[in-house]
């Protein structure tokens, strides 16, 4: 039996789909106001939280959220997390800080990249706003904004976003 | 066993959708929980089924609580499987004596992905899967075989299409429906031989939701609540060539753990994608060869994949409720070629 060929142990079987996603009428509000520098929500009436980035419904009260709003470019870091694994689709230097910001008007903590501040500065509460992609790169996708970056303002305290933390 | 019945059942259209997933199933959760005279926060359990790989996104089920409600927190679960799993899953949980009501939705929207590429992925992926073999003609084999088996010819396949077709003319969910006649569907090319297009499932985007509870809850809620008699499922095995394709072993034993067979049937809903296989599961279901078969027009003509399964069950209960039937078989598929199957029996008030 010395001449039996080798028992195979692994085979690779490469996979790959491709998908249309399908924003939806929310989302689509918020990805169009992005290629135009302004971040739009959305709410299911006057009152009701304004949900960024929306999904299409208010997940409190599983309410549609149709009614466009538009909220600020700045906010408050309300959780953040410091990343030193490298991904492939994330352009930025090792280590950096990913933040949920609670944009003021929001009522949902919105996912980004924090630059131009140091690993040990980073806490809740911090103020921060938006550096937005020079002209000819806005598009209707979140690398609109390149990063939020430091604003110098007092830190909000804590027990006014304890809710979003 | 505890007594389950179906209370309220909402669906929406089954067209192509621009709306995401989570617009597309929130008007319909909340249809049937409105319907069920509860409050979405007086059901015990909240369940539901649908494939995060038809959104090509992972754990994008999570996202379909929004459409529901989560706040205040509720009790809920997930099955990458057909809503009717879902609801299997639901009924199992109040035969614990945990909860006494629950909501049960699905959702499925093929519409992003390459539904043929997506499928390839339910099979064996050692020999199989790379060859990228599509849907309609893994179905194409099995409906060669039972064909050759059965003695059939394709005008017999035809025929199914002309009734279901004619069937789901009253559906005004269904995407497919009216008169035709079996020389012109013959007349059209093959899509995957012997298979043309109206053999084939006429595929579309949607949501079903519906609310059971149990004994007299569900008499307090509504008129006549259809109950939930047996509910059983079964799975054969996956690779295509271990097993028979012309028969569905899981779904005779399905079929016969639900008691399908301890009393007379009015009608049967199946989801049977393709034409061939409602002939298979007649057999394999050992139903009487008079039985009423998918009067909504069943999944040929109208699939929401992750979501015909529960809609089969939710048409057969619409139809025991409004009185056009005591008594009732719905079933699901899951897989290629009948792999799982699932039935269900029901019995009006």
């Amino acid at each position: 039996m010395s001449d039996a060929p080798e028992p195979i142990t692994s085979i690779i079987t490469p996979v790959r789909l491709e998908y249309d996603f399908t924003a939806g009428a929310a989302a689509t509000m918020f990805l169009r106001g992005l290629a135009q520098r302004k971040i739009i929500g959305a709410r299911s009436r006057p009152g009701e939280p304004v949900m960024v980035p929306p999904r299409g419904a208010d997940p409190r009260t599983a309410e549609l959220t149709l009614e466009a709003v538009e909220v600020s470019d700045q906010g408050t870091v309300v959780s953040y997390s410091i990343v030193r694994v490298p991904s492939d689709n994330i352009p930025f230097e090792l280590p950096y800080v990913c933040i949920n910001v609670l944009l003021d008007g929001a009522g949902l903590a919105f996912f980004h990249v924090l630059q131009e501040c140091p690993l040990d500065e980073v806490r809740l509460g911090m103020r921060v706003k938006a550096h937005w992609a020079p002209d000819d790169q806005l598009d209707t996708s979140v690398t609109s904004i390149e990063y939020f970056e430091p604003l110098d303002e007092p830190d909000v305290p804590f027990e006014e976003i304890r809710e979003h933390t | 066993m505890r007594e389950v019945g179906i209370v309220s059942f909402a669906q929406s259209s089954a067209l192509r959708e621009r709306r995401n997933e989570v617009e597309i199933l929130l008007p319909v959760a909340k249809e049937a929980v409105e319907a069920s005279g509860m409050k979405r926060q007086e059901i015990g359990f909240t369940c539901s089924g649908s494939s995060d790989f038809l959104q090509g996104q992972a754990f994008a089920f999570v996202m379909g609580l929004d459409a529901v409600g989560a706040w205040p927190p509720v009790v809920e679960s997930h099955v990458e499987m057909d809503g009717a799993f879902a609801l299997y899953e639901a009924w199992v949980k109040i035969q614990t004596g945990e909860v006494d009501s629950a909501l049960v939705y699905s959702f499925g929207k093929t519409s992003p992905g390459d539904l043929a590429e997506v499928l390839a992925l339910q099979l064996d992926p050692y020999c199989v899967t790379q060859l990228w073999p599509d849907a309609d003609s893994v179905a194409a084999l099995q409906a060669r075989l039972f064909m050759a088996r059965a003695g059939l010819e394709e005008r017999d396949l035809a025929e199914v299409a002309v009734r279901s077709r004619r069937a789901a003319s009253d559906n005004s969910h269904a995407i497919v429906k009216g008169e035709s006649d079996v020389e012109t569907l013959l007349a059209e090319p093959c899509r995957s031989s012997p298979l043309r297009a109206h053999d084939c499932p006429a595929n579309g985007d949607g949501a079903t939701a519906m609310v059971i509870a149990t004994g007299d809850r569900a008499r307090a809620l509504c008129d006549r609540p259809v109950w939930i008699r047996g509910f059983e499922h079964r799975i054969d095995a996956p690779a295509l060539g271990v097993r028979d394709l012309t028969r569905a072993p899981s779904a005779q034993a399905a079929a016969r753990a639900a008691g399908v067979h301890d009393d007379k049937l009015d009608f049967a809903e199946l989801d049977a994608p393709y034409t061939h296989q409602e002939l298979i599961l007649r057999e394999s279901m050992e139903l009487p060869e008079d039985l009423e078969v998918n009067p909504s027009g069943g999944s040929l003509c109208t699939r929401v994949l992750f979501s015909c399964g529960l809609t089969r069950v939710g048409e057969a209960a619409s139809r025991i409720a409004s009185g056009a039937g005591d008594r009732a078989l719905a079933h699901t598929t899951q897989g290629h070629c009948l792999q799982q199957n699932l039935a269900v029996v029901l019995e009006g008030e």
